[in-house]
């Protein structure tokens, strides 16, 4: 008998469905759950899920698989750095085990709080994408469930069609359940930041383009200022400390208790923040050493801070424009969207370095801004102008943050949907997983 | 070092308490019935710093085998620092109120087997002159309700096992720990609608490794779970007998 369906969200809190979950034990559950069942009753159609950090609708349908007991630790070679792991396990445990022994992950996102599983199926992307790639790009080999049952291993030579359509994927093939991922040896575990304050758009692109050899490399962004100070920012990059000192990112910090009013989210607040955190004093000569976890994961220690955005949630706006329009592109969408009074407290800027082989992936070569914003009524069409702005110059929208793009933007972004779409009808896909997302994208 | 012998091994609470001992590079022994699983925890564990884990398949109600699996894990550990009981079954209380075949069994895995395989272990480990004997209860023993009196009074049993066996190996040098966790979400509880009161494996399994680091006799799991129990105790019978609890 199935459980009763709950109410869930993802991180954005938006939107919100009522959801079966099923927490399997192992591959053999799945397999069950994915089974044809008598004839009367319906057939399982839904997409996997793991910490639930994407921020829309990717991880949610009308029954999802949550991977959380799938969180063995399968191999580990010391000398080669490769780690096999069920796709239930986070990115967390992985550094709580391994940063101390001296190892790193190859790419981390913003959040150490996701699986596995989703880091893949996102082919998530961090701070050193300009020279390191995707998180994709460091899985050796992954083991995926069918939608007929059958478990395949897939890696760039073995079922390389599959291998590149999971990467990037949101799911849409199979059940990711487990993965080889290359861990990297680092001098230290925190990291040696400079901090460079720069006036404008074209100043910290310049700059971005100068520190390209730099490892780490981010810009938060003052999306209010307007005029020549427009897209002033603070870039900030980072080398791995040197000092062969190992600590992995702890746990504790605060936590948002619950749904702060959103009305505190205004304008002016915002303005007025974005204004104190750009003039803070900064001494762009000197290193600073930052622990791992503050500097790669520094909102993981406010837990829940999406709750600040209010009960209705928000949306976060992530797209990426080429190189060659990034400057004016940037410049639009920023115009508009301080036009329309919307405005973000974190907006993150960031080059990115070659796309890759992946469907669905979604970096190339270019500039990505992630902008977040308090969910309202007369929010959405100003994001359908800002829709419009990026695909003029090339760009796509970020579908692990998506939550409402419609499928003519998604189609526009990604060329090679057709080919995703081919795969999912040869292996059965499109009658078994399904999101709401690729429900909405024309799936 | 320490050596420590888990049973029911492949529950969630067990299987998060022994990834926190893996980390202090202690010595496993797994005993449960499913042998993929125990496998699969093996490497898990190893790769998380366990100095050595080793198991075997185990039905807590073969009551014959039990002197025979305690030799055994004796002869692989040498000694026995710390045994975590934490097998347990949630019964079907409807059932349960009809058939006392299906009570029966309950009271075997949840009770009757705790109390054999604790006094195989007792008796051994107080020859060693240290060590502790950790089992999991339930808040459910705490006083017996309607709705689920059957798991309440086999859980209760061995809470009052345990206080008396906790006075008898005091002398011998060994502790006893009762762990009392709240609702927990784990496959066994998977049928439940969660709300506020609902923890984690992961947070139980911190309780209880805290409390035992602590020599706690009694561990609510999480903490609050005290203040409610008192609270539920001292509800007079008059009126609890009319609450559908």
């Amino acid at each position: 008998m199935p459980p009763d369906p709950i109410t869930l969200h993802s991180w954005g809190r938006f939107p919100v469905t009522d959801v079966i979950v099923h927490v399997p034990r192992n591959a053999q559950d799945i397999r069950q759950l994915l089974q044809p069942p008598p004839a009367e009753a319906t057939r399982f159609s839904g997409i996997a899920r793991g910490l639930g950090r994407s921020y829309g609708d990717s991880a949610l349908a009308s029954h999802v698989v949550q991977t959380r007991q799938l969180d063995h630790f399968l191999d580990f070679d010391a000398d080669s750095g490769v780690l096999t792991c069920a796709a239930g396990v986070s990115l967390d445990t992985i550094l709580h085990h391994f940063t101390p022994r001296g190892w790193f992950l190859p790419v981390v996102p913003g959040t150490r709080f996701v699986s596995v599983g989703g880091a893949i199926a996102s082919d998530v992307h961090g701070k050193n994408h300009h020279l390191d790639g995707t998180f994709g790009q460091h899985v050796q080999s992954l083991r995926l469930l069918l939608a007929n049952g059958e478990i395949i291993h897939c890696s760039s030579i073995e079922n390389s069609a599959l291998f590149h359509a999971t990467c990037g994927g949101m799911g849409l093939t199979g059940i990711i359940l487990d993965a080889s991922i290359v861990l990297r040896r680092v001098p230290g575990s925190a990291v040696m930041q400079r901090t460079l304050r720069t006036r404008n758009l074209r100043e910290v692109i310049e700059l971005f383009d100068a520190n390209v050899s730099t490892t780490y490399s981010v810009a938060w962004l003052d999306c209010l200022a307007s005029g020549s100070a427009l897209g002033r920012s603070l870039l900030f990059l980072g080398e791995h400390a040197q000092d062969g000192r190992y600590q992995a990112p702890r746990s504790g910090g605060i936590s948002v208790p619950f749904s702060s009013p959103a009305f505190l989210l205004n304008r002016y607040s915002m303005s007025t923040f974005n204004a104190l955190y750009y003039q803070r004093p900064i001494n762009s000569e000197r290193e600073q050493r930052i622990e791992a976890g503050n500097y790669f994961f520094p909102l993981d220690s406010i837990a829940h801070w999406n709750r600040l955005y209010g009960k209705r949630g928000f949306l976060q706006y992530q797209f990426v424009v080429p190189d060659e329009s990034a400057r004016e592109a940037i410049t639009r969408v920023l115009s508009t969207s301080s036009a329309a009074g919307k405005g973000s407290f974190l907006s993150v800027l960031k080059k990115f370095g070659p796309g890759n082989d992946n469907l669905l992936s979604f970096p190339m070569q270019g500039y990505t801004l992630a902008m977040d914003f308090k969910w309202e009524r007369t929010l959405l069409p100003m994001l359908d102008e800002l829709d419009r702005i990026v695909l003029d110059h090339g760009g796509r929208l970020y579908l692990a943050k998506d939550a409402r793009m419609s499928a003519e933007v998604f189609r526009q972004g990604y060329p090679r949907w057709e080919e995703f779409a081919q795969l999912r009808a040869q292996t059965g896909a499109d009658q078994i997983f399904n999101s709401l997302q690729s429900r909405r994208l024309g799936f | 070092m320490k050596n420590i012998l888990i049973i029911g091994a492949n529950s969630a609470i067990a299987k998060s308490v022994s990834r926190l001992y893996a980390e202090e590079h202690c010595r496993l022994y797994l005993l449960a019935r499913n042998v993929e699983e125990l496998a699969l925890q093996k490497t898990d564990l190893e790769i998380r710093g366990a100095s050595e884990v080793d198991f075997a398949t185990f039905d807590v109600n073969n009551f014959g085998a039990h002197d025979a699996i305690i030799d055994q894990v004796l002869d692989s550990l040498g000694s026995i620092d710390l045994a975590i009981l934490c097998h347990g079954s949630l019964p079907d209380q409807a059932l349960c109120a009809e058939n006392f075949a299906a009570a029966l069994q309950e009271f075997n895995t949840n009770a009757l087997s705790v109390i054999s395989l604790l006094t195989s272990l007792a008796n051994h480990m107080s020859i060693q002159r240290n060590g502790c004997i950790a089992v999991i209860t339930s808040v459910a023993g705490d006083r017996g309700r309607q709705s689920n009196y059957i798991y309440g009074a086999a859980k209760g049993m061995v809470s009052l096992y345990l206080q008396g066996l906790r006075g008898r190996l005091y002398p011998n040098g060994i502790h006893v720990v009762d762990i009392r966790p709240g609702f927990v979400d784990t496959p066994m509880t998977k049928a439940f609608k969660k709300g506020a009161l609902w923890a984690s494996p992961e947070q139980v399994a911190q309780c209880i490794v805290t409390g035992i680091r602590k020599k706690k006799h009694t561990i609510y799991a999480p903490w609050f779970w005290r203040i409610i129990m008192m609270i539920v105790c001292s509800v007079p019978e008059a009126i609890f007998k009319r609450v559908k609890l």
